[in-house]
């Protein structure tokens, strides 16, 4: 209870940052310092928000599809290439660099030539997903099972342990908390990487409603779906924490940490 | 006919040599301690005597079988309690079943059978986390008489924890000895502590660390606390401390 009240506690000097961003905001407008149609008011974009949401939703479906199954594949092939890469020094010392090589290249770079390659359909945005999700993760995985307790393993081997019986009783576990910290920072790419691609070439989605409302001028409608974007990737995270919680519930009891006698 | 010997152990790092020419042996239902000041290689040796370690010299027989190198043929119980974090007690300490192939629910109902006797009752369902010291170690040292065939390494496994947590888990220790059948090489500084558990002690020291003498402790056990206080274990203690 006290617990909960102090998380309550400390997410008061956020909510109120938020607040008077938002005031300051709507004042801006109201009192016409900045003219409305470079800046809507906080209530025109909600109005927006309300009249456009079915559409908003008819676009949303598709760029989560999107978002989803590249998070999928990111996730499968992270967990490939950071399980090898971590049996096999020689793989790892060889891909590595050429990972950290694809993550300096700009996403708004790379998904024209992904869409000149695979046409405007889906799977260039999902492509463009599993570049991104892709490298957080691995990363993630590759820590996690250099984290683990050589000891452990030690112990491991003198009960006559397998190696994979190693892998799956004490270095995957061990990962775990390193791997959920590198897919939340992949579900929130995930929606983004989608949308980004969308703008460069397709029909639907909401990177493609952005441009047509962004041709319009239509800044109000604009900005309904940036919020949107952010809302989405907000309970994308908080979906990560929850599948944390539940698949890790040792970590809740060591934050505890019952004594007994 | 030994349980366990080890013949002629000599271990190198990088051209230095940490052990020398190790003669031990363990008979059936023996406890006998491995006294030594830190840095005389105890841990190098049961490294090796587990088979986690391959040593240059010499070879380590289990009954007639040659095990130098092969691990997984008796147990090996290092200095922390080493429970896995995600795992609940039950399942930590059956592990060494499961390893073994025996299937999750056998192996479950055999480690709970002796919770009782470990003192580990009502830990069942709970994470390591949430266990005592003194109680982790406990459920460590089901876990390795869970794995073993019989011979069970002890690398100070008690070091870890206060005098009175220390005296208490003794005192149980030795009860639980006599219960279960089991032979144990114990690893320990702790000059009091390897006379009251020990049958026989061995002396490694010097750089690099050889055998320097075996003492045979003559009383019966279990020995109770009183017995730091006689004179047959300040005699004992005097000679040890003597050749350390």
């Amino acid at each position: 209870m006290t617990k909960r009240l102090q998380s309550i506690t400390n997410n008061i000097p956020a909510v109120v940052a938020f607040g008077l961003v938002l005031l300051l905001w709507e004042f801006l407008c109201g009192a016409n310092i900045v003219p409305g149609y470079m800046l809507p008011s906080p209530a025109d974009v909600m109005k927006a928000l309300v009249g456009d949401f079915p559409l908003i939703l008819q676009h949303a479906r598709i760029t989560l599809q999107e978002a989803f199954y590249g998070l999928f594949v990111g996730i499968g092939l992270a967990f490939f290439a950071a399980t090898l890469m971590d049996r096999f020094l020689i793989l790892h010392r060889a891909l590595y660099p050429l990972m950290i090589i694809t993550q300096t290249i700009p996403t708004i770079a790379i998904a024209p030539v992904l869409v000149l390659w695979m046409g405007f359909g889906m799977a260039p945005k999902i492509t463009l997903v599993v570049i991104t999700t892709f490298f957080p993760i691995t990363v993630g995985l590759l820590d996690g099972y250099q984290s683990v307790d050589k000891d452990s393993v030690d112990l491991m081997r003198a009960m006559g342990a397998t190696r994979v019986q190693i892998f799956r009783h004490v270095k995957f576990p061990a990962a775990l908390p390193h791997f959920f910290g590198g897919l939340k920072i992949s579900a929130s790419y995930a929606v983004v990487g989608a949308v980004i691609s969308e703008w460069l070439g397709g029909f639907q989605g909401l990177g493609v409603y952005m441009t047509r409302v962004k041709k319009a001028y239509a800044f109000d409608k604009m900005f309904a779906v940036i919020i949107f974007i952010v809302v989405i990737s907000l309970l994308l995270m908080a979906l990560v924490n929850v599948i944390r919680r539940v698949s890790m519930p040792w970590m809740a009891v060591e934050k505890k940490e019952t004594i007994q006698p | 006919m030994p349980l366990l010997k080890a013949e002629g152990i000599t271990k190198r790092y990088d051209g230095r040599t940490i052990i020398r020419d190790i003669n031990i042996v363990l008979h059936k239902g023996e406890l006998i301690s491995l006294l030594g000041v830190s840095g005389s290689g105890k841990t190098t040796l049961f490294h090796i005597l587990s088979g986690l370690v391959v040593p240059e010299e010499g070879r380590v027989l289990l009954g007639e079988e040659d095990i130098t190198g092969k691990p997984g043929k008796i147990s090996y119980m290092m200095q922390k309690d080493l429970l896995l974090p995600h795992k609940k007690i039950i399942d930590n300490v059956s592990l060494p079943l499961l390893l073994k192939g025996v299937p999750k629910k056998q192996a479950r109902e055999k480690a709970e059978s002796l919770f009782g006797d470990f003192g580990l009752e009502g830990t069942q369902f709970q994470y390591p986390a949430q266990l005592s010291g003194g109680m982790r170690q406990r459920a460590a040292l089901l876990r390795t008489y869970l794995s073993s065939g019989g011979v069970a390494l002890l690398d100070e496994p008690f070091s870890a924890l206060d005098t009175i947590t220390k005296s208490a888990i003794h005192r149980w220790y030795l009860q639980v000895m006599e219960r279960i059948d089991l032979s144990t090489i114990f690893i320990t500084h702790d000059i009091d502590e390897a006379i009251l558990l020990s049958d026989r002690i061995y002396i490694l020291n010097g750089v690099p660390g050889e055998i320097k003498d075996e003492i045979v402790i003559r009383e019966k056990k279990p020995r109770l606390e009183d017995f730091y206080l006689t004179e047959a274990f300040l005699s004992y203690k005097r000679e040890i401390r003597k050749k350390l």
